[in-house]
């Protein structure tokens, strides 16, 4: 027999840590979304604002604009894959906007009746291939992906940048056999910076946010394959009229400016 | 069994109330969302999902994947449990601090770590894949580099505290013996410390089992390869939550299953 205080407080740890373990596992997503968001709310009224993750880089630069606008208001994000954020949302998390990068996410929330009003459709993305610098696979086109020897990442079917990449390889007629499916499309593009994969299918915007850290390669099937990216404002927004404004703000030309600038294309 | 000197049995008279009531209310805290998952899952499509074949291989690959890496933690964590308790050497302290960062790094920074290092373009890596043409990212091995390296500091920790709770007295009497320090270890130290060991290694596979971060962004995520069951939930939870919640409830009811058996048959119980 072995000595029992050690082995009672070993296996409480133990029971402990897979609880702990099994937190850490669903939080890790969330946790990473939230850093990207930046700081927390301060004084003032705080507008938050759920968008996808391709959304990153134009909408920091259009809360920006409308805190600017809108003296006392701090705009705080959450980016991350649309399907989460739908999430997100129909269990109950405080947001006030909501940017999806697919109409099937933003139906999520609005079949679960927490839309205010009609989504509208702000921009459309396309998918380019993406390759890491100096193009180690010597790839120049759509089929090239289907070599079993190059790697290629691709977008989980689950996130829309996935189900695009799916609708674009069947309408190449090609079969593409990914080393990994990523959980967003940020992660997705991430492998392609730090070179461990040859190619991954990710949208043209962020092709242009990485700099010239990727290769972005358009092709034609891509055309069949488009985003539409809908925002509305939520239904139990805590700062409903700040929600609106901030919808108003993505939809005129001065938000059609920057999402352009950024490679997205008008509606 | 058999009682220790000054081990007390359970206290007498009245629980104090301020203890008492954070402690009903830690249970709850800890019980509750267990609770949740059961009364939440969707039993009457329990069957038919629990049959879908990607789930049954998402099981097998977590079992084995948290395996092999307590294996490999075992392997090199009990000599290196052995050097903190035992050896004497300058920078013993700082070593063990290092030893136990990945024990408070998020995951996924430890992740990004292993990619730095071991990935195509690594530190490592990229001499790993020119000369032997192994490359770890994407990989089941990866998965396993990745759960052993966020799971070994538990196992470290727990078998260094036993060594430094074992009777030191053996030790020396099996040196003025003759035996060498070798033999000392084997034949005495780790015989001594067993319990220990064993309850490091449980602690190892379970934290392995749950990996999710390390593994998401070193091993990317591939059903049959790389996608164990952390990874399985959190990629249903996208489309359907119900999925997940038995994906959920799968993953609990092997690592409690695993814990009870362990706990009777090797570590020993009250």
């Amino acid at each position: 027999m072995f000595p029992t205080r050690l082995t009672r407080r070993v296996t409480a740890v133990a029971v402990a840590a897979v609880l702990v373990a099994g937190c850490g596992s669903t939080g890790s997503g969330d946790a990473g979304a939230s850093a990207a968001s930046g700081s927390a709310a301060s004084a003032g009224k705080p507008l938050t604002v759920f968008a996808a993750a391709s959304l990153t880089e134009t909408f920091t630069t259009l809360g920006a604009t409308f805190e600017a606008a809108h003296p006392g208001t701090k705009v705080t994000f959450n980016f991350g894959s649309s399907a989460t954020l739908a999430q997100q949302i129909t269990q109950g998390a405080p947001a006030d906007v909501f940017a999806a990068a697919s109409p099937a996410t933003m139906k999520t929330v609005t079949d679960a009746g927490l839309a205010a009003g009609t989504p509208a459709t702000f921009v459309r993305n396309r998918l380019e291939i993406a390759l890491p610098p100096g193009n180690p696979a010597k790839i120049d086109e759509l089929k090239d992906l289907a070599d079993p020897k190059v790697k290629v990442a691709l977008c989980a079917a689950q996130v829309p940048c996935g189900a695009a990449a799916v609708k674009a390889l069947d309408a190449a007629r090609l079969k593409v056999t990914p080393v990994t499916l990523e959980q967003d499309v940020k992660a997705t593009l991430t492998k392609v910076e730090l070179g461990e994969v040859d190619a991954a299918l990710v949208y043209r915007t962020d092709v242009l946010a990485a700099g010239g850290k990727v290769k972005g390669v358009d092709f034609p099937e891509a055309a069949q394959a488009i985003n539409d990216y809908p925002v509305a404002a939520l239904s139990k927004a805590p700062q409903p009229e700040l929600a609106r404004q901030f919808v108003d703000l993505v939809l005129s030309p001065q938000g059609l400016d920057v999402l352009t600038a950024a490679g997205f294309e008008s509606p | 069994m058999r009682t220790r000197p000054g081990e007390a049995g359970p206290v007498r008279g009245p629980v104090p109330w301020a203890l008492a009531v954070p402690a009903v209310a830690g249970v709850a805290f800890l019980v509750l969302p267990l609770a949740g998952l059961l009364v939440r899952a969707p039993w009457a499509t329990l069957p038919r999902r629990l049959a879908e074949p990607q789930v049954l291989e998402a099981l097998r690959l977590s079992l084995v994947t948290a395996t092999v890496a307590t294996l490999v933690c075992l392997v090199l964590g009990v000599p290196l449990a052995w050097l903190l308790a035992r050896a004497e050497f300058p920078g013993r302290r700082l070593l063990r601090a290092l030893i136990t960062v990945p024990l408070v790094l998020p995951p996924v920074v430890g992740g990004v770590a292993l990619l730095l290092v071991l990935g195509r373009r690594g530190l490592v890596g990229q001499w790993l894949d020119s000369a032997f043409g192994v490359s770890l990212p994407f990989t089941t091995a990866g998965v396993v580099v990745a759960e052993a390296f966020v799971a070994m500091p538990f196992l470290v920790i727990s078998v260094e505290g036993a060594m430094r709770g074992a009777d030191r007295r053996y030790e020396e009497a099996a040196a003025t013996l003759g035996a060498s320090r070798w033999t000392v270890f084997r034949r005495v130290t780790l015989p001594l410390i067993t319990p220990g060991v064993l309850a490091g290694a449980v602690l190892c596979w379970a934290r392995a089992l749950g990996e999710f971060g390390a593994t998401i962004t070193f091993a990317g995520n591939f059903p049959g390869r790389t996608q164990t069951m952390p990874l399985a939930v959190y990629l249903a939870l996208e489309t359907e939550p119900d999925a997940a919640v038995v994906l959920s409830l799968v993953l609990l009811a092997v690592s409690v299953a695993i814990l009870a058996a362990l706990r009777e048959r090797w570590v020993g119980g009250p």
